[in-house]
């Protein structure tokens, strides 16, 4: 199975849970688990290769170009991360099938899940950095979604908002830090930068990188002080904090920090960022942890150390440390996510998770208690558990490194941190489990039933299984990941009795001073509670909340509500960098002479002035106003007939009438006059800018037509092809359907959607308490006496037949002259428009058969399918194909499959113009017009 | 003539900003179907003007005009329409709710707006 195919699994799943949401939880999870398996096989297939050193790729350029392809790696470090993420996520959808109340929506959550485990697994099997970062900020985006599953609850809105704006963030930055690495290593691929290491390291950009993608990876893993998110995303579902927040996600950042490895590390820029964050990290983790009072709280603060504790071997910078990260990588998901299962089930059996009023409950749950019990043991790192080898890795490697001078700082300060990791994971077993029973329950706590205890039970085991047979277990996976990390074979050897080693002598302190400090704990918790509590979290909120603060002063400062001021702010802003531009700029010279003005060029220009004067001066008259916005209109379509335009011409003049008709609907409904509000000041004011705003247009226009075209225009392309590839004469028309065929299918849905938009809007104004206003303000107008005159009734339905075949012809002719389907759909709505100007609203939609939101549909798909079609013939979408035809008694006659396409267009402009039209008539009839058919011609098919 | 068209356009653009500047509803309408005129106009004469030269071909034409311009300018109308009648539509609705076709935000409603 190909790397991207694996990948790709869990997305495809993610559409299933939706798909089967009335099937309830069961189905849906094991559809889930079926796709997760599927992919997990897939995985385990190419296992044999990769552990003997291959890796595995697949490639899908996209744009290579610029570098950009889905291209996949599968290497050691891949796969162990691959494991665990599907693995793992095999074990939480079970449990999550149990965990889930049947009130929480399944469909929703294993959705979520699935995109998260998709994501994921992108992130770990891509070797393109650029995919890397897609798919790590859809990590962070269903991290989101999954924190708050629950959201009618406040504090999962809050975590989940946390979480994404401080991991967000970081993407952001880490997006900056592997540009920039792509730039130094010449490739976006990682197999290229993974080889450019020596490179990189003596770039001047390489500080820059290293800190912008360490900030990716430590918010990512929450290494210290970027922590406080984790602890607060523990308001997701169990399920969730289990796989997301222990086992895989955070540990995104570690393993971006393993990826890039080999070409970041060993610098000493790497060591003292990497290594101090991750024992700060450590540290501030373990002792807080022991604090916590909520089971989860304790659990999030040692999946905080422990983050550390792995960033802090990754910092060390030797290749046996790699190995030790690699090992607790394991060792840490394997007890953690065990951990968070366990505490879910208590969760559910004691209504509870504060450790304070919980006490004795391995009498009333023992199997929960065993689990529990072997997962914190081996996260306290007791032998023989799996948890208790990678520390003596980790203590191994600290002893031998040089910290802030002394040879033994750090080593002293590891174990004093494994110390509290010690005291909070025995916290967990004694003042959970053990103790004196505790009787005030909400509910009497029991052992779950094998769907809750079965995965933790799993991984229980695997823990048992690491510490007692290590190789077999679990070595040879992490000995290839290791191999894949420092870019050289490994061939460690684990096992849990190494003999007497100083690692050994620190984990017997750690043991000790661990038992000591929970037998101490009331002590240790009042001095903590005597302590200040810096909490970062906080700071974070109020930072927040300021920066939303200015942010919302400066917009109102902006935009105090006047529209006038922005937009003629707006306009002003335009005018003066167009006058910049031109000050600083060169034009060339003008190059072309003036066309000759002709008298009737000038009677039209009168006219336009004249009219747009007066449409200034009496703008508060509206109908008026309404009159010489026409006239405006009707010039300008001459002056397109006049200047070689004829299809702009057609198509502004027959536009110019449904908007005249349009806006006479509106202005039924609307005041007749404008009243004056503007002072005489601000009108001149805007006079002013509008003076400016047209003469600098007009300027423009005047210098681009006198001055020649600044490089080759594409227009002989088109004349000189439009008969030979598209078919046809008229090449406005056939760059429409033809060559530009994309842009116009675009536009006609646009068109579509506008019209069903308002069709919507006109749905809200009719209904309810708007529909009621409609009748109160409108209702008892006057009507005029005679609504439908019988000369303009018979007058109009002699032409509805002649106008269809008028328009039927400009449709056909429309390839080879002026005309096709923008004016031919007008032609034919202008023509249904007068029916219902004419008889009236009723009578006209009586006759109505088809639904104007099927014509629009209609028309899209008609254009769509003749688009495809062109696949048929293995060519692109739209490619056109024509010929000639000859049918008996008729002359020779072409036909184009764009023909197909200009029908669409055709359709969807008569059913878009028809919507809009008919919804405005809807809000007359709903403010009180009725069918007035006393003069029609049949009175009978009037009433409806 | 250049020098016609070039003035037309910039006489629409002035008295279609200058109702766009005003506070009614059906003023900023019919000042955007004014702009609406004068940018397809300007895109229109990108092309640069030629008389007599329509883009249909045909055996004997010494030329033909730009076509692409008039290609734009032809959908510019169409969607141009769609708009303006997308805000007829806003106008009246908020007409019929609000009482009254202003378009300047009420003070009580300006600043402070959202949470």
């Amino acid at each position: 199975m190909s790397p991207a195919l694996i990948a790709a699994l869990p997305f495809l799943g993610a559409l299933v849970p939706g798909l089967l949401v009335r099937s309830g939880r069961g189905v849906a999870a094991c559809a889930c688990a079926l796709f997760t398996l599927t992919a997990l096989i897939g995985l385990c297939l190419h296992a044999p290769a990769v552990l003997a050193g291959e890796v595995v790729a697949a490639r899908i350029d996209w744009l290579p170009q610029i570098g950009l392809a889905a291209s996949f790696r599968l290497d050691g470090l891949g796969l162990l991360f691959g494991i665990l993420i599907l693995g793992i996520g095999l074990l939480i959808i079970l449990y999550a099938r149990f965990y889930l109340d049947p009130r929480d929506p399944p469909g929703r959550f294993f959705t979520y899940l699935m995109l998260f485990q998709g994501a994921m697994l992108g992130i770990v099997l891509s070797d393109n950095v650029l995919l890397l970062l897609v798919m790590w900020e859809l990590t962070s985006l269903s991290s989101f979604l999954l924190i708050g599953y629950w959201r009618h609850q406040p504090e999962a809105r809050q975590g989940a908002r946390m979480a994404l704006v401080v991991t967000g963030m970081g993407g952001l930055a880490m997006i900056a830090g592997l540009l920039l690495l792509g730039q130094v290593a010449g490739s976006n691929e990682l197999s290229d930068i993974l080889l450019a290491g020596e490179a990189v390291r003596t770039s001047p950009l390489y500080v820059p990188a290293l800190v912008l993608i360490l900030v990716g990876a430590f918010t990512k893993s929450a290494q210290f002080p970027f922590h406080f998110w984790l602890p607060r995303a523990m308001a997701a579902p169990t399920p969730v904090s289990a796989y997301l927040h222990s086992a895989t996600m955070v540990k995104a950042g570690i393993f971006l920090m393993a990826r890039l490895w080999p070409v970041l590390s060993g610098t000493p820029e790497w060591f003292w960022i990497v290594t101090t964050a991750g024992l700060a990290t450590m540290c501030v983790g373990a002792v807080v942890a022991l604090f916590q009072d909520d089971l989860k709280g304790l659990l999030a603060y040692s999946t905080v150390s422990h983050l550390g504790l792995i960033t802090m071997l990754l910092g060390f910078g030797t290749q046996a440390a790699a190995v030790a990260a690699m090992f607790h990588i394991v060792a840490h998901a394997t007890f953690k996510a065990a951990l968070f299962m366990a505490t879910g089930i208590v969760d559910h059996a004691a209504h509870t998770r504060s450790i304070r009023r919980l006490s004795g409950l391995g009498a009333l749950m023992p199997l929960t208690f065993v689990i529990a019990a072997v997962a914190s043991l081996s996260m306290a790192g007791i032998p023989p558990l799996g948890g208790f080898i990678s520390k003596e890795l980790m203590l191994e490697q600290a002893a031998h490194t040089r910290w802030l001078g002394g040879p033994d700082v750090l080593g002293w300060i590891v174990v004093a941190a494994t110390m509290f990791s010690v005291a909070y994971s025995l916290r967990y077993v004694f003042h959970v489990f053990t103790g004196r029973v505790e009787t005030g329950y909400p509910a009497r706590p029991h052992d779950p039933g094998m769907g809750l205890w079965l995965a933790p039970a799993l991984l229980v085991a695997l823990t048992v299984l690491i510490g007692a047979a290590p190789d077999a277990s679990a070595g040879w996976l992490v000995a290839a990941a290791a191999s894949a990390v420092t870019g050289a074979a490994q061939h460690p050897h684990f096992s849990v009795w190494h003999g007497v080693t100083p690692a050994l002598a620190m984990s017997g302190v750690a043991v000790a001073g661990g038992v000591a400090l929970l037998l101490l704990w009331r002590v240790a918790d009042r001095v903590r509670a005597a302590l200040p509590a810096p909490d970062a979290g906080r700071w974070h909120e109020a930072a927040v909340w300021t920066a939303t603060r200015w942010s919302r002063g400066i917009a109102d400062g902006l935009t105090n509500g006047s529209m006038s001021r922005g937009l003629g702010a707006i306009v002003a802003v335009i005018v003066a960098a167009g006058i910049a531009a031109w000050a600083t700029g060169a034009a060339p010279a003008f190059s072309r002479p003036m066309l000759p003005v002709t008298a009737i060029a000038l009677i039209g220009w009168v006219m336009l002035v004249t009219a747009t004067g007066c449409m200034v001066f009496y703008h508060r008259s509206r109908l008026l106003a309404l009159v010489l916005v026409g006239i405006a209109g009707l010039i300008v379509s001459a002056a397109f007939v006049y200047l070689s335009a004829p299809d702009l011409a057609l198509t502004q003049i027959s536009v110019e009438v449904v908007t005249v008709v349009v806006l006479l609907l509106a202005l039924n409904f609307l005041p007749k006059v404008t009243p004056v509000e503007s002072t005489a000041p601000r009108r001149a004011l805007h006079g002013l800018v509008a003076v400016a705003a047209g003469g600098a247009f007009g300027a423009l226009a005047y210098v681009i037509m006198r001055t020649g075209p600044a490089f080759p225009s594409i227009a002989d392309y088109m004349v000189r092809n439009s008969y030979k590839l598209g078919g046809g004469n008229n090449v406005v028309n056939v760059i429409l359907v033809d060559f530009r065929g994309y842009d116009t299918f675009g536009e006609i849905t646009v068109l579509g959607i506008a019209a069903v938009a308002i069709f919507a809007l006109t749905q809200t104004l009719v209904g309810g308490a708007t529909g009621q206003k409609l009748r109160d303000l409108f209702g008892d107008r006057a009507r005029a006496g005679d609504r439908h005159p019988l000369p303009l009734v018979v007058v109009t339905r002699i032409l509805l037949p002649l106008v269809l075949v008028v328009a039927v012809y400009i449709f056909l002719r429309g390839h080879n002259a002026p005309g096709g389907g923008f004016v031919a759909g007008l032609l034919v709505s202008i023509a249904l428009v007068m029916q219902y100007m004419a008889s009236g609203f009723g009578w006209a939609e009586g006759r109505r058969s088809i639904p104007y939101h099927g014509l629009i549909g209609l028309g899209v798909l008609a254009a769509g399918i003749t688009g495809a079609g062109a696949w048929l013939a293995g060519r692109p979408f739209l490619t056109s194909a024509y010929g000639y035809f000859k049918l008996p008694g008729l002359e020779e006659f072409e036909l184009a499959t764009a023909m197909g396409f200009d029908l669409g267009v055709f359709l969807c402009v008569v059913g878009a113009v028809m919507l809009m039209l008919q919804s405005l008539s809807r809000i007359a009839r709903r403010a009180g017009e009725t069918d007035d058919t006393s003069s029609n011609l049949d009175p009978a098919g009037g009433r409806r | 003539m250049e020098l016609l068209v070039a003035s037309a356009i910039g006489i629409l653009t002035a008295a279609a900003v200058y109702l766009i500047l005003r506070r009614r509803s059906f003023a900023v309408v019919l000042g955007m179907t004014m702009l609406s005129y004068a940018i397809n106009l300007f895109l229109f004469s990108t092309g640069r003007l030629v008389r007599g030269a329509p883009p249909v071909l045909s055996d004997g034409a010494p030329a033909y005009t730009d076509p692409l311009p008039q290609a734009l300018v032809l959908t510019a109308i169409v969607i141009g329409f769609g708009m303006t009648a997308v805000v007829v539509m806003m106008a009246l609705g908020a007409f019929v709710e609000g009482g009254d076709d202003r378009i300047d935000m009420p003070s009580r409603d300006a600043g402070g707006a959202g949470e």
